[in-house]
């Protein structure tokens, strides 16, 4: 916490008390707790529960568990691995389409590459309607424009990802040592050389990593677009919970468990090898 | 004049992102040609979306009443998953700490927020639907769950990077092992969690306007059902307040960490 911050009453009689706050910092705290508590408390009081209901889950999640067991193996060469390539190719394709937007957009947003606040702002608006965006209300979009399907989860990925991306890159390149750029300028380099040989080594590191990032975010995601429609191994889920065929169920969710924890580690593994 | 001396070129083209970008470009067109995405299709799609934009504007308010009830709900649920969410990450991610820990302890606490991890919030919420049935309750389960998993490996993260001389000084002290952890680790990590904290209150505001998807309460089921009846404009009401929650939540959060600084 921050040191600055501690302050001595002298109200003791002579004897300096120490205290770590001031009182106004403590008065917004002490605030702070109290509106949490008391939206706590009041939502509690209102919210539409059936209690019975909460005694009733481990019942009915145990049944849920006898039903699944065992797994439906024979499922998995004829629907799951299907769509699980096809949930892997619309993270893939979906985080590769949403670097054409991203990049350009991080550039504009970069105070130290575009000197115009109104284009930095103008950027950052569209980073940000990107992101407030939640990637399953993107599919929903895309999937009333372009029907159920591949497509619409690859173009959900992407615009989710921009700003994600478009962000953390242009934080990167916000970071980057201007005495290189300013030695480059000063050869009369054209500004795509100043971009390139200046800016893009420096802040190269930080892209992969991003991009890497937001792929493993990506595959996570892109296996519950197909609850929407929008292509995948969600479609398969969907189905199965809608026939209640709940051996598949478990199928589909440990191949879902099992490729998230792999992709993980990949990335895990040369994301150590980057940085 | 004598030719003059060419140096080397100094910035030698690297082989190896080469050869990743032709890998890129060698899996665009694979991914294009095996998957279902033609050309004519995305056309086809641009006209259908000039119609979808048409009938979303201008959005439709009438509904008011159940849009406000679904707006208490999503806050509801937000509000109580987070308290509980919180409270239990504090104990969760002091157990999980290796370096206050035994390992008999820490191991099977790390699994734990690991497993909570690794499912995208939709799945827990179908498996807690089923558990619990429709409504709020299987969202703040939900949300519940995806705070553990975030806030308490974060926390036990902060405690492994904290100074331990504090804490053999208390305990030198003969301090008993509670007072140890209040009065030695917290403080140097309180201001984290806070922050973890925020962080993820922030994130199930975004998220309890999405579990109701599945049918877990609050905001989404209303989209999704508006969504399925074609009901355009309403949809775009909704998305308006969806905005309008997410952006008062971040200047909320915005406050509060500077009030916790």
């Amino acid at each position: 916490m921050n040191s600055s911050s501690a302050s001595i009453s002298t109200k003791t009689g002579g004897n300096p008390k120490w205290q770590r706050f001031t009182a106004a910092e403590r008065t917004a705290r002490y605030m702070v707790y109290l509106v949490v508590l008391a939206a706590f408390f009041a939502s509690l009081r209102t919210v539409e529960i059936i209690p019975e209901f909460l005694y009733d889950a481990p019942e009915q999640l145990a049944d849920m568990f006898t039903r699944m067991w065992p797994m439906d193996f024979a499922s998995y060469p004829t629907t799951i691995h299907g769509a699980m390539l096809d949930t892997l190719h619309i993270a893939t394709l979906g985080t590769l389409l949403s670097l054409l937007l991203a990049i350009p957009l991080a550039l504009l947003n970069a105070r130290n590459i575009v000197q115009s606040l109104w284009l930095n702002w103008i950027a950052k608006f569209f980073l940000v309607s990107s992101r407030s965006v939640n990637s399953l209300i993107w599919a929903l979009l895309f999937v009333a424009i372009f029907g159920p399907g591949v497509l619409a989860g690859v173009l959900a990925v992407a615009l989710r990802s921009v700003g994600f991306v478009g962000k953390l890159f242009s934080e990167a390149l916000e970071e980057v040592n201007m005495g290189t750029v300013e030695a480059l300028k000063a050869t009369g380099a054209s500004p795509a050389s100043v971009l390139l040989k200046a800016y893009w080594p420096q802040a190269k590191p930080a892209f992969y990593s991003v991009v890497l990032f937001r792929w493993d975010i990506n595959v996570r995601e892109s296996a519950v677009l197909g609850l929407v429609g929008a292509g995948g191994i969600g479609v398969v889920l969907n189905d199965a919970m809608n026939l209640f065929q709940w051996p598949k169920v478990a199928m589909a969710l440990t191949a879902i468990f099992v490729v998230v924890l792999l992709i993980e580690l990949l990335v895990v593994n040369v994301r150590k090898r980057l940085i | 004049m004598a030719a003059i001396k060419t140096h080397a070129n100094p910035f030698k083209p690297s082989l190896g992102s080469r050869l990743l970008w032709l890998g890129v470009l060698v899996y665009l067109i694979y991914a294009v040609v095996t998957l279902d995405i033609g050309w004519d299709r995305f056309i086809l799609g641009l006209e259908q979306g000039g119609r979808l934009v048409d009938r979303l504007f201008p959005p439709n308010f009438n509904r008011w009443e159940i849009l406000l009830s679904d707006l208490i709900e999503s806050l509801q649920i937000a509000i109580i998953a987070s308290v509980f969410g919180i409270v239990i990450s504090l104990f969760v991610g002091l157990m999980a700490a290796r370096n206050l820990m035994p390992n008999i302890i820490s191991i099977p606490v790390r699994v734990f927020i690991a497993l909570c991890r690794t499912f995208h919030p939709v799945i827990i919420a179908i498996l807690f639907v089923k558990a619990v049935g429709f409504g709020a309750l299987a969202g703040i389960l939900t949300l519940i769950v995806a705070s553990v998993g975030f806030i308490a490996k974060l926390f036990a993260e902060a405690i492994e990077e904290i100074s331990f001389k504090q804490v053999e000084a208390i305990r030198a002290t003969g301090a008993s092992f509670a007072s140890t952890i209040l009065f030695g680790v917290l403080p140097q990590v309180f201001s984290r969690f806070i922050g973890f904290s925020i962080y993820q209150l922030d994130s199930n505001l975004r998220n309890s306007t999405m579990v109701g998807i599945v049918g877990a309460g609050g905001l989404g089921g209303t989209l999704f059902a508006a969504f399925q009846r074609f009901d355009y404009d309403f949809v775009t009401a909704i998305l308006l307040t969806i905005i309008a929650l997410i952006l008062v939540g971040e200047a909320l959060s915005n406050l509060v960490r500077r009030i916790f600084q």
